[in-house]
C-alpha cells in the first residue's frame, strides 16, 4: 500500500519522486555509518559484553534494520560463542560483513569498540587518584571479593554448556593443576594442549568405532556365508 | 616501538585464545601480562571490577585499561586492535564456510577440549585471587587471615545463591563496595 502511494506520488509529482530516490541512495551510501552508529549504541548501553549484548544486538539488527533474520541470529550466536575472540566482537564482525563486506565488518567492530575506548581512556586518566582515595580503597577491598565470585560464576557458565565426559574432567583438572603448580607455563599452551587432546580423542574414538563396525559386518557376512 | 609491538602481539595472542566469552581471557592475562610485570594481581582485580561496571565488551575494556597503563592512549588503541584482529580475521574466514565448520564434529571436539581446560584455568585464577584477598602474606610467608574479606565473601556468595540470576553483576559489585567500606572503613572507626 505504501509503495503504491509512493508510486502514485511519483506519477503525479515527479519532483517528489526525484527527492525520494535521492534519499534512498543516501541511505545506501550511509550503510556503513548506520552500522557504526548501531553498534556504537550497543557498545554504549550494555554492560559486561558477551551474552548481555545479544538482546540489544537482536533488537537493532533484526527488528530495526532487518540486516539478519531470527534464524540467522541463532547461527551467529553459535558461531560467536564457539570461535576465538570476545563474543560481542565476533557477532558484530559477522553482521557487519554480511551487510557490507570488509568495510562493513570494520565499521561494526569500530562502533562496538569506540565507547569502551573513550570511556576507559578517560577513566584511566583519573583511576590512580580515584583508587588512592581512602574510602574508595576500602570499597575495592570488598569489590575484589565480588570479582572472584563473578569469575567463578563464569567458569560455572562454561561448565553448564559443554559436554560432560570423563575427558572433560581430566582436562579441567590438568588445566587447574598446571596453572597452580607451574605458573611459568603460559596458559596458551595449556589451551592448545586441551584442544589437541579433545580433537585427537574424538578422531581415535570414531576410527575405533568404525573398525568395530567393519568387523561386525564382516562377521555377519561370514555367518551368512556359512 | 618494540615494546608497542609486544603489547600488540600479546593481546593478539590473548584474542586468539579467548574462547567461551570474555572471562576466558583472564588466565591468559595472568600468564602473559602479569608475568611481564605490566600489572599486579590487585590491579588486575580492580580493572576487572571497573570493566564489569562500565559499558562495552568486557574484554575490550580490560585490554584498553592495560594498554593505557603501558603506553597511554596509543597503548590502549594498540591493545584493543590486537584483541579485535583475531576475531575479525577468523569470522570473515568462517563467514564463507561456517556451515561446514559449525557442523564438524572434530571442530566441536577440539572446542570442547579447550573449554574444559578454560574452566580449570579460570578456577585457578579464582583460587589465586581468593588466596590473595582472604589471607595476608609477607613475601611467601603466611601472616594472618583477613576476616573482614572472609565475611564479605560469605555474604556475597549467600546473596548469589539466594537471588541467582536476578543478581546482576553490577548490583553485586555495588553491594560489595558498600560492604568493603563498612568492614574496612566504618567498623574499625567504631571500635577504635
Amino acid at each position: 500500500m505504501v509503495s503504491l502511494l509512493k508510486r502514485l506520488k511519483l506519477w503525479y509529482n515527479p519532483y517528489i519522486g526525484i527527492i525520494m530516490e535521492q534519499t534512498q541512495n543516501k541511505r545506501k551510501l550511509n550503510k556503513y555509518l548506520d552500522l557504526t552508529w548501531t553498534f556504537f549504541k550497543v557498545g554504549l548501553f550494555t554492560f559486561g559484553g558477551g551474552l548481555a549484548m545479544l538482546p540489544l544486538i537482536t533488537k537493532e539488527t533484526v527488528e530495526k534494520h532487518g540486516w539478519v533474520d531470527e534464524d540467522q541470529m541463532g547461527d551467529i550466536l553459535a558461531i560467536s560463542e564457539s570461535t576465538p575472540g570476545p563474543i560481542s566482537i565476533n557477532a558484530a564482525t559477522f553482521i557487519g560483513y554480511k551487510v557490507g563486506k570488509l568495510l562493513g565488518a570494520a565499521c561494526a567492530t569500530l562502533g562496538l569498540v569506540l565507547p569502551s575506548l573513550i570511556i576507559i581512556i578517560l577513566l584511566s586518566l583519573v583511576i590512580d587518584w580515584f583508587l588512592g582515595l581512602e574510602y574508595v580503597a576500602y570499597a575495592f577491598m570488598g569489590i575484589r571479593c565480588a570479582v572472584a565470585i563473578l569469575i567463578f560464576n563464569a567458569a560455572i557458565k562454561i561448565y553448564k554448556k559443554i559436554q560432560k565426559r570423563y575427558l572433560t574432567y581430566i582436562l579441567l583438572l590438568i588445566g587447574l593443576a598446571i596453572t597452580i603448580l607451574v605458573p611459568q607455563i603460559s596458559s596458551i599452551y595449556v589451551l592448545l594442549f586441551g584442544g589437541l587432546v579433545g580433537g585427537l580423542e574424538f578422531i581415535i574414538a570414531t576410527s575405533i568405532a568404525k573398525k568395530k563396525e567393519k568387523k561386525k559386518t564382516e562377521e555377519e557376512n561370514k555367518e551368512d556365508q556359512s | 616501538m618494540k615494546e608497542l609491538l609486544l603489547v600488540f602481539w600479546t593481546f593478539f595472542k590473548i584474542g586468539l585464545f579467548t574462547i567461551g566469552g570474555g572471562y576466558a581471557m583472564i588466565p591468559m592475562i595472568e600468564s602473559e601480562v602479569m608475568n611481564r610485570g605490566w600489572i599486579s594481581e590487585a590491579e588486575l582485580a580492580n580493572f576487572l571490577a571497573i570493566s564489569e561496571s562500565t559499558p562495552g565488551p568486557f574484554a575490550i575494556n580490560v585490554a584498553t585499561f592495560i594498554g593505557f597503563r603501558q603506553f597511554g592512549v596509543l597503548g590502549s588503541l594498540v591493545a584493543t586492535l590486537g584483541m579485535v584482529l583475531p576475531s575479525f580475521i577468523i569470522i570473515i574466514i568462517i563467514f564463507k564456510i561456517y556451515e561446514k565448520v559449525i557442523g564438524s564434529k572434530t571442530v566441536k571436539a577440539v572446542l570442547n577440549g579447550i573449554k574444559a581446560v578454560v574452566i580449570g584455568l579460570i578456577l585457578a585464577v579464582v583460587a589465586n585471587l581468593a588466596v590473595n584477598e582472604l589471607f595476608v602474606f609477607d613475601g611467601d610467608t603466611f601472616v594472618s587471615v583477613r576476616w573482614a574479606s572472609v565475611v564479605i565473601s560469605v555474604i556475597l556468595v549467600a546473596l548469589m545463591l539466594i537471588f541467582k540470576k536476578k543478581m546482576h553483576p553490577i548490583l553485586l559489585i555495588l553491594i560489595s563496595a558498600v560492604l568493603g567500606i563498612l568492614a574496612y572503613g566504618v567498623v574499625p572507626l567504631i571500635f577504635s
